[in-house]
């Protein structure tokens, strides 16, 4: 240390190893911080159903109640990522279904090109509010899907409408978008 | 083996600086560490302007005339990077290790050797980030932001470089910042309460706080760009069950306080000039104390009002368009207490001082269009637009730059022990005021007609104002050559200045001789001055 000084600042030494300390804390604090804001985030968008996001698997317990009286409409849109080839649509576009009941949907997916390719698809439902009545008791959304040359599949899809949806709803659209994640399955499967 | 020493003992005696290169390389001394981030930070001013130049030749016409649309993307991306965290960032902690221990009375910064290396990991860190220039596939493309997948899926493979220059600079803000924290804590000279510091040791300490506060989350954020890139992870990708609008909360988690990191010190700065040449004591130390401190807690609660457009729900939209607005609650408290300290006071107009109130008018404005922005409805208009680039060069020019060029004028003289050139001085106040003017405040309207930045080309109808904007930023860029003269002018020769330099200067600092001797208060001061006199 250069400082030979009075004896009014000797005292700072042991100050001043404390006060580093205590930002290096702060420091690598905010570092995990910072990857602590991954599953915030997805704890917020659940909570405010931000992106539209759905939840995962949702076990039928028998407690919805039928609503006979209501009907609402659902469509189904798909999208692919950027360059992801396969052919991608819904079976039908669009259902009318009663809140509160059990009601089942298929996708029709067929990989087009001459590799075996890993996919995932990725729902989100619009308007953003109602995403958390949308509960989904089967989704090949849960899984990665995996085709080779020329493959076809139907991928299922099973779900309720909450019996509890706002009155006002009466149209809500369950989009899907369907990503090429072969080379992160490949990083992933390589990795050590 | 003492009697050795005895006799080496006269050698080992000396004050001065090591001679030749080696001093710079080794130096532990505030005040060559403080040279050297004020010397690296003009290097790379001129750098990143003669990339802002190459931008503005593209845009002096409609089409496709000197670069192309690849490089283009490059240049904004670079000329945005470079800007911010190796001009203005690096220039605030050289005046933070020249004047923080002079203005607290401290011998020197707490932690000279890390010092030294906070600095050295720079150079290390642009040469690096340059060089992607000359890679396969070129320099990073993606924004100065590095929005996802813009930054991972889609990035020129130079992206991993530019990772790694971010962790560097951050790793050298990160000691920076924790030195002048220990220095100002620790190493006051007694009787220098908290609150009778100088303003720009103030600004610096909520600075260095927010360094160190959001500093690591930029680290932790290109981290997870990284892993995303090369080992598989998917942070980011929706495909993998991440989020790319995940990647800009935290990127602004980061990126508003950073803003504020390069406004607060500025504010210091101004708060030491204006007294000085107008001859009064400040008004409102501590309200500005205050002020300041609520501005950094509050830069880290409105994040999301640069993300207005990428969906977020109705009630956070509100949210953060109010709690943007509150901020320029404080920032007012500070513009009138600047005005209410020149308010009558027996003002002479220097150059520092010319440079100041520029600051507090032109800042002012980059304010209200930043007040603008805020408005969620109309940010819907704006966003992505020439608006956006006006508002923030307004308060990035004429706000931290104009205060950094306040600053050397106000302190050189104490630095080099000799007077600037006046006449040349105000000479090249006046070419960068107009200079400034010209190049931004066109851009505010072809902004609200509708041109979208980070563009090569554009519509016919933006054409005349984007000619106008042109001849400014070649005025302005030119007007600096000036700015360096002067400076090498005056580090060479020039009128002795006294020891006080300015007849209405205050505080620690300028009870020294000038130029500084290389180790001052190795004793502590006995008697106080009141820094703003």
């Amino acid at each position: 240390m250069v400082r030979k000084d009075t004896s009014a600042r000797i005292v700072s030494d042991t100050n001043q190893a404390r006060t580093i300390r205590q930002l290096l804390l702060v420091v690598v604090g905010m570092f995990g911080f910072g990857f602590a804001m991954v599953p915030l985030y997805d704890i917020v968008c659940e909570v405010t159903g931000l992106n539209g996001k759905t939840s995962g698997e949702y076990v039928d317990d028998g407690s919805q109640e039928v609503r006979e009286d209501r009907l609402v409409t659902i469509q189904f849109l798909t999208n692919n990522n950027a360059d992801m080839p396969w052919e991608f649509r819904p079976k039908v576009r669009s259902m009318k279904v009663n809140p509160g009941k059990l009601n089942s949907a298929s996708f029709y997916v067929r990989n087009v090109t001459d590799e075996t390719m890993v996919a995932q698809a990725v729902p989100s439902v619009s308007p953003f509010r109602v995403a958390e009545y949308l509960h989904k008791t089967e989704c090949f959304c849960f899984e990665q899907q995996q085709l080779a040359t020329g493959e076809e599949l139907e991928m299922p899809l099973s779900f309720i409408i909450d019996s509890e949806i706002p009155e006002d709803v009466t149209i809500l659209t369950l989009s899907y978008t369907l990503y090429d994640i072969t080379d992160q399955t490949d990083a992933l499967a390589s990795a050590p | 083996m003492s009697a050795v020493i005895e006799e080496h003992h006269p050698d080992d005696h000396h004050h001065g600086p090591d001679k030749g290169i080696m001093r710079w390389v080794f130096t532990t001394n505030h005040k060559d560490i403080g040279t050297l981030y004020l010397w690296f930070s003009f290097a790379m001013f001129l750098f990143g302007g003669v990339m802002a130049l190459c931008i503005r030749a593209e845009l002096f016409q409609p089409g496709l005339q000197i670069v192309s649309p690849e490089l283009f993307n490059q240049l904004t991306t670079m000329h945005g990077l470079v800007m911010v965290f190796g001009a203005v960032m690096p220039a605030f902690v050289g005046l933070a290790n020249w004047l923080v221990p002079m203005m607290i009375g401290a011998p020197d910064m707490a932690l000279p050797r890390m010092n030294n290396y906070s600095f050295w990991i720079l150079p290390f860190a642009f040469s690096m980030l340059a060089s992607t220039f000359l890679m396969e596939g070129g320099a990073p493309n993606f924004g100065w932001t590095f929005y996802a997948p813009l930054s991972t899926d889609f990035a020129p493979p130079s992206v991993t470089f530019f990772i790694f220059a971010v962790h560097m600079m951050g790793i050298s803000s990160i000691m920076g910042s924790i030195n002048v924290i220990v220095t100002i804590l620790n190493l006051r000279a007694p009787g220098m309460t908290l609150m009778r510091m100088p303003l720009f040791v103030w600004t610096w300490l909520i600075t260095a706080y927010l360094l160190i506060a959001v500093m690591p989350v930029l680290a932790g954020v290109v981290t997870m760009m990284l892993m995303d890139i090369h080992f598989g992870t998917a942070f980011f990708n929706a495909g993998g069950g991440g989020d790319p609008v995940l990647f800009q909360h935290v990127f602004w988690f980061f990126g508003h306080p950073e803003v504020y990191i390069m406004i607060l010190p500025a504010f210091g700065v101004v708060s030491a000039i204006i007294p000085t040449f107008a001859r009064k004591k400040l008004f409102g130390y501590d309200s500005m104390v205050y002020a300041s401190a609520s501005i950094a807690f509050l830069s880290f609660i409105v994040w999301a009002h640069h993300m207005f457009t990428v969906g977020i729900p109705l009630a956070g939209e509100l949210y953060f368009m109010y709690a943007t607005m509150l901020i320029a609650v404080p920032t007012g408290v500070k513009v009138f207490n600047w005005v209410a300290t020149m308010w009558q006071g027996s003002m002479t107009f220097e150059t520092p001082m010319l440079f100041a109130i520029a600051f507090v008018i032109l800042f002012t404005i980059g304010g209200f269009s930043g007040l603008m922005l805020a408005i969620t409805p109309v940010d819907f208009q704006y966003h992505d637009t020439y608006f956006v680039v006006a508002h923030f060069h307004y308060v990035l020019v004429p706000g931290s730059v104009f205060a950094i060029m306040a600053a050397v004028y106000y302190w050189i003289p104490k630095w080099t022990g000799n007077m600037y050139n006046e006449p040349l001085g105000k000479t090249h106040f006046w070419l960068s005021f107009i200079g400034v003017n010209i190049t931004f405040f066109p851009q505010h309207f072809v902004g609200l007609a509708g041109m979208p930045r980070r563009i090569p080309d554009y519509a016919l109808q933006f054409a005349d104002w984007n000619m106008v904007s042109s001849c400014g930023a070649f005025l302005f860029g030119f007007s600096q050559l000036l700015f360096l003269f002067i400076v090498i002018q005056t580090v060479r020769g020039g009128k002795p200045a006294t020891e006080k330099v300015w007849e209405g200067a205050h505080g620690l600092e300028w009870t020294i001789p000038s130029p500084a001797p290389y180790h001052t208060f190795s004793t502590p001061p006995k008697e106080i001055p009141e820094a703003h006199g």
